[in-house]
């Protein structure tokens, strides 16, 4: 099990500011996947999860799985009504130019640093 | 009837895939304010979230019972669509019949029945080819 590190690292690793939610809470882990009953099922609470899906669904499988953040992978950008969605249910979604493989890297660091 | 039972109705519309989810959302939430456990919650939710894909990809929506009693979650997921000709089939992990368009947002893995009986203690399927599917589900709690 790695420690948990609190989100504010993870936009720090990443150099930039969320596209909505805040950055107050806590993550324990990182999932990445696009079939969204796969990551309804396996994905955790706390985890980061790294898709290159954009549309409205992910606000709702964000909400359930309460993962701590999603970070769209491959310079994927959330359509207007998923960036709305997850602004109303405090969902942290980040657009990221890396690749899915190298933001789960990334997202490992963090966490192995604070173990 | 006894009133240890706490009931929620929900419409899931099915034309409309910006909402869809939204019924296992406020589950969720109405759960949490019920203090059942994170586990039953989770499991509660995943099967929930399927059945609820289902009727807005496979069957142009329907209603969802969440009922919850002292012992258990159940959750009745009732629509008037085309029905499930072959149920053995539609269980198997992977097969699907959702079209390119929907596999694009991410649905259509074919995992969705599966997983729906492996979060569930039971599930019961009652379908009818050109009638409708009622699916109904209980979580132990
Ligand atoms: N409520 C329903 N009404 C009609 N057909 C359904 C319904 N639910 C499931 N099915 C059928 O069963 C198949 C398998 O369902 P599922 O395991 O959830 O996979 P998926 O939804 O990814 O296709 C579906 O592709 C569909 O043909
Ligand atoms: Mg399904």
């Amino acid at each position: 099990m790695t420690a948990t590190v609190k989100l504010d690292e993870i936009s720090r690793a990443l150099g930039k500011e969320p596209l909505c939610g805040s950055l107050d809470k806590e993550v324990c882990g990182c999932y990445a996947g696009d079939l969204l009953s796969w990551v309804m099922s396996h994905a955790s609470y706390g985890d980061v999860w790294i898709t290159i899906m954009s549309n409205i669904n992910v606000a709702a499988v964000a909400s359930l799985t309460e993962c701590a953040c999603v970070i769209m992978a491959e310079g994927v950008e959330p359509d207007a009504d998923t960036l709305k969605a997850a602004g109303e249910k405090d969902i942290t979604l980040f657009s990221d130019q890396r690749s899915v493989y190298e933001l789960c890297c990334l997202v490992g660091k963090v966490l192995c640093k604070n173990e | 009837m006894p009133d240890d039972v706490v009931r929620f109705c929900f419409d899931v519309d099915g034309d409309d895939f910006s909402s869809a989810g939204a019924a296992s959302v406020e589950v969720k939430k109405r759960l949490r304010q019920l203090g059942i456990s994170p586990e039953v919650i989770r499991r509660v939710a995943i099967a929930m979230y399927e059945g609820e894909i289902n009727m807005v990809i496979h069957a142009d929506g329907g209603k969802a019972l969440v009922e919850v009693t002292p012992d258990e979650v159940r959750m009745t997921l009732e629509d008037h669509g085309p029905g499930i000709a072959d149920v053995e089939l539609a269980m198997q992990e992977g097969y699907s019949t959702a079209r390119e368009n929907i596999r694009s947002l991410g649905f259509g893995a074919g995992m969705g029945l599966p997983n729906m009986k492996k979060y569930t203690d039971t599930m019961h399927i009652d379908t009818e080819v050109g009638r409708g599917t009622t699916v109904v589900m209980t979580v132990k709690i």
